[in-house]
Parts: C-alpha cells; structure tokens; sequence
C-alpha cells in the first residue's frame, strides 16, 4: 500500500452557500498528502468576511492520521479565531477519538526555538567563551590538586595503590605504543639527517649534521614528538574512556559504594603515562638517532664510526638529560588534562566528541607552552 | 504496486537465529494481523528481543523468511525496505533517542528526512505528538541526558509515532513507568490502534497491559512459539510456565 500519488481528486474544496461555507474534504488526509493538504487548510480559513458558520464535511475523507487530524483541527481553531463557527459533520466514528486526541495539543504555547543572532548575541558567545577559558583553566587546577591530595593518600597508606590497573594501563600506554613510536621517531630522524645533509653540504659542513641531529632529538624532538603522539593516542582514550563512564553513571556507582574515582580511575592512569612517557621518549630518541645516523651514512656517505665519534664530541650527558627530565613533566600535563576532561562529559555523544577533542589539542598546546618554559630556565641556568 | 493488502502484516516462517553456537530461535513461526495488539512474553533471555530484533533487520538470521507488508525482507531491494521501514515505528527498551539533538529535534527527525512540510507544521504536529504520549511542550528544548526514565520512553514513543506508522514495535514500553503513566501509555496505545488501524507487537512483561490492551498474546520459549491467543487460552492453559506466569502469586495479586 504505497500512497497513491495522481489522485485527481481535491482534498479539499469550497463552496459558498449564502453565509455558510461549506468545505468538502476528500481522499487521504495522511502523513503523505500533508505537504498539499496545509496551503489548502491556509487558504479555506482565510474566507470572506460575511461567512457566519462553516461546516466541514468530512464524509468522503477515506484515510485520517494525526497528520490530517491536527491540519482539521488547526483549521477549526482559525476559524474561530476569524470569528465563524465551524461544525465538522460526517467524520466516522472510528476517527473520533483521534480528533480528541488532538483538539488538546498545541494550546500553549511552545518554547520558542531559541536562535541566536545580531550583536547581542555575537558579544554573548564572546563573553562566553572567555568565561569558559577561565572555567577551563580552573578545571585543570582542581585535577590537578585532586590527584595530588590522592597520590598523598595513597603513600601515607590512608589510600590504596591499584598496582594491578597501574601496570594494566602500562601496558596499554607504553608497551602498546612502542613499535608506533619507534617507526615514526626513525622517521623523523632519517627526515632530519636528509634535510640537514641536503642543505649543509653547500657550505662543506656535512659533519655538522651529526650536531644537529643529536642537540634537536635528544632535547626537543624526541620528547615532543612522542608527547603529541601520546596524546593524541592515550589522552584521548582517557577522556573518551572516563566520559563514557561518566555518562553512564559507572562514575556515580563507584562513589557510592564508597569509593573515590579519583583514586580508583584517575590516579593509576596518571601514574601508568608519567611512567610510560619517559620510556617512550628514550626509544623514540634512541630510534631517531638510528634512522639519522642510517642516513647519514647512506645517503651523506658519514660511517657508523665517524658518525658516533662525532656524536660523542657534539653532545653531553646534559643534552639527554634536558630531554629525559621534561617527559614525566609532560606525561603529568597529558594526563591531569585527559582526565579532567573525562570528568567534564555531559550526557551527550556530542560533548564527549567535544570533550576529546579539547583534550587532544589542549594537551598539545599546554606540552608546548611548558617546552618553551623549559628552554627559557634551561637557558638560564646555562645547561 | 496496489495489490490488495492480505490481513496478516508480519509474516515469521521456520526463522532460526543464533550467535556462534547457541540457536535462540529453532524454527520459529509466528503471524501479526492487522489491527491487532499483540503482546509478546516469555522469560529473560529467551529471545523476545532477539526476534523483534531479527523482524526489523538488526540481527541476521540463518534461516526461514520475514515478510512485512508481504515484502520478504530479505530479497527487498533498497528502496522497498526503505518504503517498508518509513512505515514503521520502533520504540526501543532504553529509548535510543538521539543524545546531541533536543526532545523536538528528536521527533522531528523522521519527518524532517522523509516529507518536506513546513517548519510550522513540523513544529505543531511534533508538539502535538509529545502531547499525546503525555508530555508537555515545555520539555521541547530539554537533552535526552536531562530527562526522567518515564519521560525518555515518552520522548522514544513519540518519536517511533511520528511518521504515522502502520506497525509499531514496542520493546517493554511500559517498564520503568509508574503503574499511572503505564495506564496512560496503555490507554495511548489502544487510542492510537482503534483510530490509525495500527498493528503493534509488544513485548512487555506487565501483565497489566497484558490484560486491558493485548488482543493476542504470543509466548516464547525454547526458541518457539509455544502459545498464542487471547488472555482466555492463557488463562485456561495448563503448560507449566503459562500457568506459573498467568495465574502464579504476581499475578493474582496483581489482578485483585
């Protein structure tokens, strides 16, 4: 039973008897025919103003939804308000009490669709924003001192240490990310010595390269590059992770069994990726170093010899130091951010999207502003 | 494509379905008039909702044939399901309303995508099913996350009616309502299929509902249809588990 479009039949027709109108509906008055059905409700209530009592013949309308119901109905109701009485005859019986059903809609009035616009509305989202910045910024604070005041629990022995979801998210973290990190740090580290070489030679200085590869990737390649990959990949789940959780109540459940989220949820993912980043930032140097130095020997012609007795006289124990006590720093911002906005889910599916992506570039942008805060005091005390 | 309209909607013939190697439906049959409100029961976990699930195309089956509307589901091409499912209505157990649109965007949305009306009409007729299922138009701008239980089923049932549909599948509309608003929704349910012609098939555990609004009611078990029929055969029958369901404690004291 498909709906039989080319009935030729009017749904609606008017004819004028003195001051009486009669209205004469017919065929289908459904969901399908609804679009044709309402101009022609619109244009029957708009009659001449002589018109005293309308009657609606319903007897030869052979299909009623509420569709149909609600147009009968808004017709009746602007015919009253135009002042003329409508009676509808003929309507079956059957179709009764859908009538009823319908004739309480719609008398109040709906919320608005609330639409924002014009300068008000422009200077309102401004504001907004700027409020939700600070609210952000604060968010991240009380994470923060959250997981502080639990880690201190935990090692006066008020809290219990989750040894057992630690080393679980450990392995999802670290171990899980090596071989992703390892291929995209060798990457990095060919890509470098290429155009290092590439441009050097010009002036002679080939063996200048080493320098560079060894400064850039053990101070601040190596660490940011695995930091963005981390928390694009674990931050992210984190957030995605404890939002859903968040959403469906699961946090709600564990406090009220008495225990705290923060200890339970929180605390053993911040320790598994201040554990984990160091770690990765290692082997991402170390693979770094090795995609450079291959490089540099297949490509820039500096053997394996040359090339580590060079490395040796271009970089301290400080180089590596730099880059190695920035991580757990990092890894620490990743994870208070992550976290925090796991906890600031709403119910929808759409504020968790939101919610990691915030996680993602705020992590990132908070990485990058702390990197620069380290080679301000690194410059500083001389290292 | 006017073929005349046989009296039965949803044909179920020798279905079989299963995951790895459990069979929750051996060789089911099963037949849904016209008009009817069919009442689906059976124990937790015999696979009421594996077999509405099975009906509306969400779960492959191995064997046997669906028929709705006299179109076999399986060889349907794409824009005969689609005519199929546009009439249609599902309401699911926990709602399944979209969380990022609000309760009138929800309802809007069928009709949104498959008729072009006005905006004011859009606008009327999705406040006037919200107030049908008994809400008022104020929770229009409210988020599924901000709503109650009872009214998140309401938001679903007007959603699943707003196409008008022919059939509607109601996976336990009425758990998790307080026994009034389940009257309600009952007394809805009956309004809406003596004046719309609907067919519903309802799995529900509420005897209640059972009672006042099933014109039939099928029973599941062991992977088969071991009854169906009006409340009278379920009363009068003497299968250990109809007895134990229809006319056990729960039941009298329901019924007194």
């Amino acid at each position: 039973m498909y709906p039989e479009w080319g009935l030729n039949e009017p749904l609606l027709q008017s004819t004028v008897e003195g001051e009486r109108l009669r209205l004469a509906a017919a065929g289908s008055w459904t969901v399908d025919h609804a679009r044709e059905l309402e101009p022609l409700v619109d244009e029957a209530a708009r009659h001449p103003p002589a018109i005293r009592t309308v009657d609606i013949d319903m007897g030869q309308v052979d299909k009623l939804d509420t569709f149909g119901a609600w147009l009968l109905e808004r017709l009746r109701r602007s015919l009253a308000v135009e002042g003329s009485e409508a009676r509808i005859v003929g309507l079956p019986d059957s179709y009764r009490a859908l009538l009823e059903e319908v004739q309480n809609a719609n008398s109040g009035r709906a919320p608005p669709n609330p639409g924002g616009g014009g300068l008000a509305g422009a200077l309102d989202l401004v504001g907004r924003t700027m409020a939700e910045v600070g609210d952000a910024f604060l968010v991240i604070l009380e994470m923060f001192g959250a997981v502080g005041m639990s880690f201190v629990r935990v090692f006066t022995g008020f809290g219990r240490m989750r040894v057992t979801s630690v080393v679980h998210h450990l392995d999802r973290v670290c171990w899980r990310a090596v071989p992703i990190v390892l291929l995209i740090t060798f990457l990095i580290g060919c890509i470098i010595a290429q155009q290092g070489l590439f441009h050097f030679r010009r002036f002679g200085a080939d063996i200048f390269v080493v320098d560079m590869i060894g400064i850039l990737v053990l101070r601040e390649v190596g660490v940011l590059l695995v930091c963005i990959m981390v928390a694009g990949r674990s931050g992210s789940a984190y957030t995605a992770e404890l939002g859903t959780m968040k959403m469906r109540e699961e946090v709600d459940a564990l406090r009220t069994m008495g225990f705290d989220p923060i200890e339970v949820l929180i605390l053993p993912r911040i320790i598994a990726i201040v554990i984990a980043v160091p770690m990765l930032t290692f082997l991402g140097a170390m693979a770094a170093l090795y995609g450079g130095g291959l490089v540099a020997w297949l490509y820039g012609g500096i053997s394996p010899d040359i090339f580590i007795a060079r490395l040796r006289e271009a970089i301290s124990v400080d180089h590596f130091l730099v880059g190695m006590i920035k991580a757990p720093f990092m890894a620490l911002i990743i994870g208070i951010v992550a976290c925090a906005e796991g906890f600031q889910v709403k119910g929808s599916a759409e504020s968790l999207g939101a919610q990691t992506t915030t996680s993602v570039v705020k992590s990132i942008f908070l990485v990058i502003v702390l990197d620069g805060l380290f080679a301000m005091f690194f410059a500083a005390i001389g290292k | 494509m006017a073929h005349p309209e046989s009296d039965v909607v949803i044909r179920v013939r020798d279905l079989v379905v299963g995951f790895g190697r459990t069979t929750v439906l051996n060789h089911l049959d099963l037949d849904v008039k016209r008009g009817e409100i069919l009442g689906f029961v059976g124990g937790s976990g015999s696979g009421k909702s594996v077999l509405l699930r099975t009906i509306i195309g969400l779960l492959p089956k191995r064997e046997g044939k669906i028929e709705v509307f006299g179109v076999d589901l399986e060889n349907a091409n794409a824009k005969e399901l689609q005519a199929v499912e546009r009439r249609w209505g599902i309401l699911f157990q926990h709602g399944a309303l979209f969380s990022s649109l609000t309760v009138r965007q929800n309802v809007q949305f069928p009709m949104r995508e498959y008729l072009d009306l006005s905006e004011r009409l859009l606008e009327e007729v999705a406040v006037a099913k919200l107030e049908m299922v008994g809400l008022h138009a104020d929770v229009c701008e409210k988020y599924p996350s901000e709503l109650s239980g009872g009214m998140t089923k309401r938001v679903a049932l007007a959603r699943a009616l707003a196409l008008d549909p022919e059939i509607v599948f109601l996976d336990e509309p009425t758990s998790g309502l307080d026994p009034i608003s389940a009257g309600e929704s009952d007394h809805l349910i009956k309004t809406l299929q003596r004046t719309l012609g609907l067919t519903v098939f309802m799995v529900t555990h509420d005897l209640d509902s059972l009672h006042t609004v099933c014109d039939r009611i099928a029973v599941l078990a062991e992977g088969k249809i071991i009854a169906a029929g009006p409340m009278s055969v379920m009363l009068a029958s003497e299968h250990p588990w109809l007895k134990a369901y229809f006319r056990g404690e729960i039941a009298r004291i329901s019924r007194n």
